[in-house]
């Protein structure tokens, strides 16, 4: 992460979960979409604020991390579905034994990244096991 | 004007630390510091935690104990010791994750321990006066203690948010009144850039905390012509299990009467946490009618009192978001090692 400007302009989706449906055809999307894939420019796009709840579909435990996650090892990165349909993917918080296919979680908000001491700190939506 | 409480929200990491564990590394007496402190774990934040997430999972919570739209918010204001920033307001970052932005003011405050009550006064002053409808006061912290210094016993990680409101129908508690005492007394600080905070002593006793939270619960009880008896329950600032407790004794405050608030022993001192975690440990459990007195203290120095009285509004919203007693049952006890890890203790190459 290094472009403050573009992250800035996801803060929405980033902070809150901000997505789009689409009036026409009732499909949701994240990250937000300008156009809808299905109705094309018959649909009609509403913003929409997703829940926060969902499953994980798969996951994969990480012990070599990307730069900046080191003092984070080993953490699990997901595939969440939402409960409302759009599947991202995302850190899960907590204990990896605890951590499987089908587990439900819940959004948080916590620190994404950092650009190092002098940077940005990156804000936004992990997810942790529901019953947390 | 009657002006209160509409909701309230806590947040406590789910990570703590024993004090047996700390006293083993520095070969101290766990059991003396456990009697001395009466404090026997404390709160440590995740790696990715800091006081910006705790306020914003704080306020959220508040938010949904009360149900109302947050646009309405007018004013978030959040007090902390240890903003990530230097320069840059952790309240906009509180106001944009909560959905609060962009039509409200907001800014951070910083008086030690006691910047979250402070915050409640500027709203009780904006939202009294008419300039806002709501406002959302925090205190949040991760608060830092030096390797082996006597305050890396308690300092811990924690934040309340207040939503402060005047519609009669939406008041979980009315505040009845508010006092504060302040002087110049340099008994804790922490210079620009320095990463842990320096402090007196005993200097922090006497002339710190004592002097001010008794003259300060004095000064409203006196402004009020109440009594300690008037009240069910009473909060003071717990940077550890022992000063509230003397404090209450002096002021003649009951051990029934601050037992319910008293949370510090099971996660230490949540700094501009502290006081509001007490009252919302309070709220959690109080009665329609029932008045809850409180006194937040923070170095430097200060304190704020507060005269607080429950509506029949308390049981409407108490259970819609998680009370202090469900937020800090079943924590993940960590060794010192992990400790130092997510408190950034170990510098990575």
């Amino acid at each position: 992460m290094s472009s403050v400007p573009r992250f800035w302009r996801n803060l929405g989706s980033r902070y809150n979960l901000e997505g789009t449906r689409c009036k026409e055809c009732g499909e949701y999307f994240y990250p937000p979409r300008n156009v809808c894939v299905n109705c094309r420019r018959m649909g009609e796009l509403e913003s929409f604020k997703f829940k926060g709840t969902g499953e994980i579909v798969s996951y994969t435990l990480i012990h070599t991390p990307a730069e900046g996650f080191e003092n984070q090892t080993p953490y699990t990165l997901a595939i969440i579905k939402l409960d409302e349909g759009p599947r991202l993917t995302s850190q899960v918080i907590g204990d990896p034994e605890k951590i499987q296919i089908g587990t439900r979680v819940k959004s948080v908000f916590r620190k994404l990244g950092e650009d190092g001491e002098h940077g940005m700190i990156y804000y936004g939506t992990k997810f942790v096991p529901a019953d947390t | 004007m009657t002006i209160g409480i509409v909701s309230y929200g806590a947040y406590v990491p789910r990570y703590r630390i024993k004090i047996e564990e700390i006293a083993r590394l520095w070969g101290d007496d766990a059991e003396a510091l456990k009697n001395g402190l009466m404090v026997y774990e404390k709160s440590v934040p995740d790696v990715d935690e800091d006081a910006a997430t705790i306020a914003v999972e704080a306020a959220r919570y508040a938010i949904a104990r009360s149900g109302v739209d947050p646009s309405r918010i007018g004013a978030v204001y959040t007090g902390s010791e240890s903003h990530p920033y230097a320069v840059k307001p952790t309240s906009t970052i509180v106001a944009q994750a909560i959905s609060a932005t962009p039509e409200m003011t907001a800014a951070d405050f910083e008086f030690a321990c006691k910047a979250g009550t402070a915050a409640v006064q500027a709203c009780m002053g904006l939202v009294g006066s008419g300039m806002i409808d709501l406002g959302m006061a925090i205190g949040a912290d991760v608060s830092q203690g030096a390797p082996s210094d006597a305050l890396e016993y308690t300092a811990a990680a924690g934040g309340v948010a207040c939503l402060i409101g005047r519609k009669e129908s939406e008041l979980a508690a009315i505040i009845e009144d508010t006092y504060s005492f302040t002087t110049d007394t340099p008994d804790f600080w922490r210079r620009e850039g320095m990463p842990y905070p320096e402090h007196g002593g005993r200097f922090t006793g006497e002339p710190g905390y004592f002097k001010h939270v008794t003259n300060g619960a004095k000064g409203l009880l006196k402004k009020l012509g109440t009594k300690p008896e008037d009240y069910d329950y009473a909060v003071f600032h717990q940077p550890n299990g022992k000063f509230p407790t003397k404090a209450a004794k002096m002021l003649g405050f009951t051990k029934a009467q601050i037992t319910p608030g008293l949370v510090v022993p099971k996660i230490g001192n949540t700094y501009s946490g502290s006081c509001l975690m007490g009252i919302a440990a309070t709220l959690d459990q109080a009665k329609p009618g029932d008045r809850i007195f409180a006194t937040a203290f923070g170095s430097g120095a200060g304190s704020d009192s507060f005269s607080i009285t429950v509506t029949d509004r308390i049981e409407e919203i108490r259970n819609l978001a998680p009370t202090v007693s469900e937020l800090i049952k079943d924590p993940i006890y960590i060794d010192y090692a992990k400790y130092a890890r997510h408190k950034g203790k170990i510098r990575l190459a």
